[in-house]
């Protein structure tokens, strides 16, 4: 055992200290395999960074009702009466002044420019009650102040802010042929709010023709465990068609569909790349059986087995796949890790979020460096391990 | 089993052949030879006469049609590849023409090889190499890479990796083929030593009738048999 051992390490010492004469090729696997990764690290880094964002920003002790089989706010009406039904629900929490601690809410979405393209978007513009920012974790005014209710004031979140023009403090902007001042700047402990432009609720029922309706209800719980009563509360009362889930289940959904479609763009990409890199890691590999055949059929005549070549022979791919792997991680670390992008959300609208590499990920990213290392040396190894000694002494 | 004092090499009946395209060429033809432990063998002969084949079947490195090989009391032809590695671990060494050392590790790393298929301790590993370089005259080239050598002393290097192990037979493809006159007697003078003083038994091919002469005796193959001619000594 301790002699194979020592074999394998001889074999993979001789092959490694031989890299220099096979410099380029052996550079162009690395590079290949890093490419691979980088591309694969980049999709998941994004889709991460996408789902952090969403799913970070739901809470348990939120409940959030919508109407009946909507799959997001976009596409849910609430009426008045199911509002105040909901605000007499079970498990609600009540302030100091008894009131239930809820906020109707609107969410329309409006036209906007990207500061990078110059492309349009669709931004969401929400319409709330005083008590909506108070019913989100982390919600400080950055810049300005809270608009004023009954007024065409408008706050908007600093990462919509920083990605989309006209929302600088003190811009005025145009929603639906109606003028609007950005008042003030936020930040939501950077959560999916943070992508959003927040006025006052009755002035966007009435500009926006929503009079009567909203499209959302959110309320806090008295605790997280309260969402069953008050889910069974609406289901029981036929005047409530709502589906009430927690916040932090409601994001979470909002959120998986997204980032399963960039993962689903991702691997298949990733994978045909790493069929490209993996027929460059076979010509690499198999040149270096065919440089080393002299050398490999020596150490076999001198008695060291098959099995030492095949072993040293694989371990110098995935070597090289691995050296690939970490440039392809640190490349993706280095210039997409906390990359700013934005894109469609559940409700149609851009959510703007960071890319967000994670150990996870860049283990997954070198994993499948090493599977293009192990598949790109096995071949030529078995070839290493099964060269006739002659053969390789005599090139005949 | 054979007994401790049979022949170094005996080889009976033996037959291989080669195809080469639709082409099959005979190389042997019921050969038979016996080596006495203690020899030093040269052989000649003309190209495609066998001789390097031979030395392969000999080393293990190669396999017969039929035919039995007995070297150093193994029968070769019953072996797999794998007892085959190990029995060349510990009963050859194999010096080439053109060295054949690796590029890449310096002279004491080189000598150092065979003796990783053994048993033996690193501190252990490095005194055979010290002796072993040191047999060869070149205990003050360990650290030396072969391109910072001489032919001769890459060649010296090689006989010193074929000797680290103490196998029985040492078997020598054109060992001086590559080198200069003064040079290959020097390196003839070693091998000769290895065998009067050390008891090695030595087969080598050659071209050069002044190297053959360094050797006890000449076996001259010719189409698939041997002629044999006694040296003086």
């Amino acid at each position: 055992m301790r002699s194979i051992f020592l074999q394998i390490l001889a074999v993979t010492t001789i092959n490694l200290k031989s890299l220099p004469q096979r410099l380029w090729l052996s550079l162009a696997t690395v590079i290949a395999v890093g490419l691979v990764v980088t591309v694969l690290l980049a999709f998941l880094a994004m889709a991460n960074g996408f789902q952090r964002t969403i799913a970070d920003s739901g809470a348990e002790d939120i409940a959030v009702a919508l109407r009946s089989g909507s799959l997001s706010e976009i596409n849910s009406v609430v009426l008045r009466d199911q509002v105040r039904l909901i605000e007499d629900g079970p498990g609600i929490a009540r302030g100091a002044d008894g009131k239930p601690q809820t906020s109707g809410e609107l969410y329309l979405t409006v036209d906007g420019t990207k500061r990078s393209t110059g492309t349009k978007a669709s931004l969401p513009l929400r319409g709330l009650g005083p008590q909506g920012p108070a019913l989100r974790r982390g919600v400080v005014i950055t810049a300005g102040r809270m608009f004023n209710p009954g007024t065409n004031e408008i706050i908007v979140g600093k990462a919509l802010g920083k990605e989309f023009e006209g929302f600088d403090l003190g811009q005025t902007v145009t929603f639906n042929s109606t003028r609007w001042t950005v008042v003030g700047i936020f930040a939501a402990d950077g959560s999916v709010f943070e992508s959003e432009i927040w006025a006052d609720l009755p002035v966007l029922q009435s500009l926006f023709k929503r009079v009567g309706a909203v499209q959302t209800v959110r309320a806090r719980l008295i605790n997280p465990a309260a969402i069953e009563a008050l889910r069974a509360y609406s289901d029981s009362d036929p005047r409530l068609k709502l589906d009430v889930m927690s916040e932090a289940a409601y994001f979470a959904q909002q959120a998986s569909n997204t980032s399963d479609l960039i993962q689903k763009l991702g691997w298949p990409l990733a994978i045909a790349m790493a069929f490209g890199s993996l027929a460059g890691a076979l010509n690499t590999m198999y040149s270096s059986v065919a440089a080393r055949a002299t050398e490999i059929a020596t150490l076999r005549a001198i008695g060291f087995s098959g099995f030492s070549t095949f072993v040293g022979t694989l371990v110098e791919s995935l070597i090289l796949a691995a050296v690939g792997g970490v440039i392809g991680a640190a490349a993706t670390y280095l210039v997409f890790d906390g990359f700013t992008a934005s894109t469609i959300g559940g409700s149609f609208s851009q959510v703007v979020f960071n890319f967000q590499l994670s150990p996870r990920l860049i283990g997954q990213g070198l994993l499948l460096a090493l599977v293009v290392g192990l598949f790109g040396g096995l071949f030529p190894a078995l070839r290493a391990a099964r060269m006739p000694i002659v053969a390789g002494l005599y090139g005949s | 089993m054979s007994s401790p004092n049979s022949p170094m090499v005996g080889i009976v009946d033996l037959c291989k052949r080669y195809t080469k395209g639709k082409e099959t060429i005979t190389i042997f033809n019921g050969l038979n030879l016996a080596i006495p432990r203690g020899d030093f063998v040269a052989m000649m002969g003309p190209s495609g006469s066998g001789k390097t084949t031979l030395l392969n079947l000999l080393g293990g490195i190669d396999r017969s049609d039929t035919g039995e090989i007995e070297v150093a009391s193994e029968r070769l032809d019953r072996l797999s590849e794998s007892e085959l590695s190990r029995w060349r671990a510990s009963h050859i060494g194999f010096i080439f023409q053109f060295y054949n050392l690796m590029p890449m590790l310096t002279a004491a790393q080189n000598v150092e090889l065979p003796l990783l298929l053994t048993r033996l301790g690193r501190k252990e590993r490095r005194q055979r190499v010290e002796t072993a370089l040191g047999v060869v005259g070149l205990a003050d080239r360990v650290k030396h890479y072969p391109k910072e050598m001489s032919g001769g002393q890459q060649q010296r290097v090689a006989i010193a990796r074929a000797i680290v192990s103490d196998p029985a037979l040492l078997l020598c493809d054109e060992p001086t083929g590559d080198l200069d006159r003064d040079t290959a007697d020097e390196i003839l003078s070693i091998l000769q030593v290895l065998n009067r003083d050390l008891g090695k038994t030595i087969v080598m091919v050659t071209h050069d009738p002044a190297a053959a002469r360094y050797a006890k005796r000449s076996l001259h193959l010719d189409k698939g048999n041997f002629i044999e001619k006694e040296l003086a000594a």
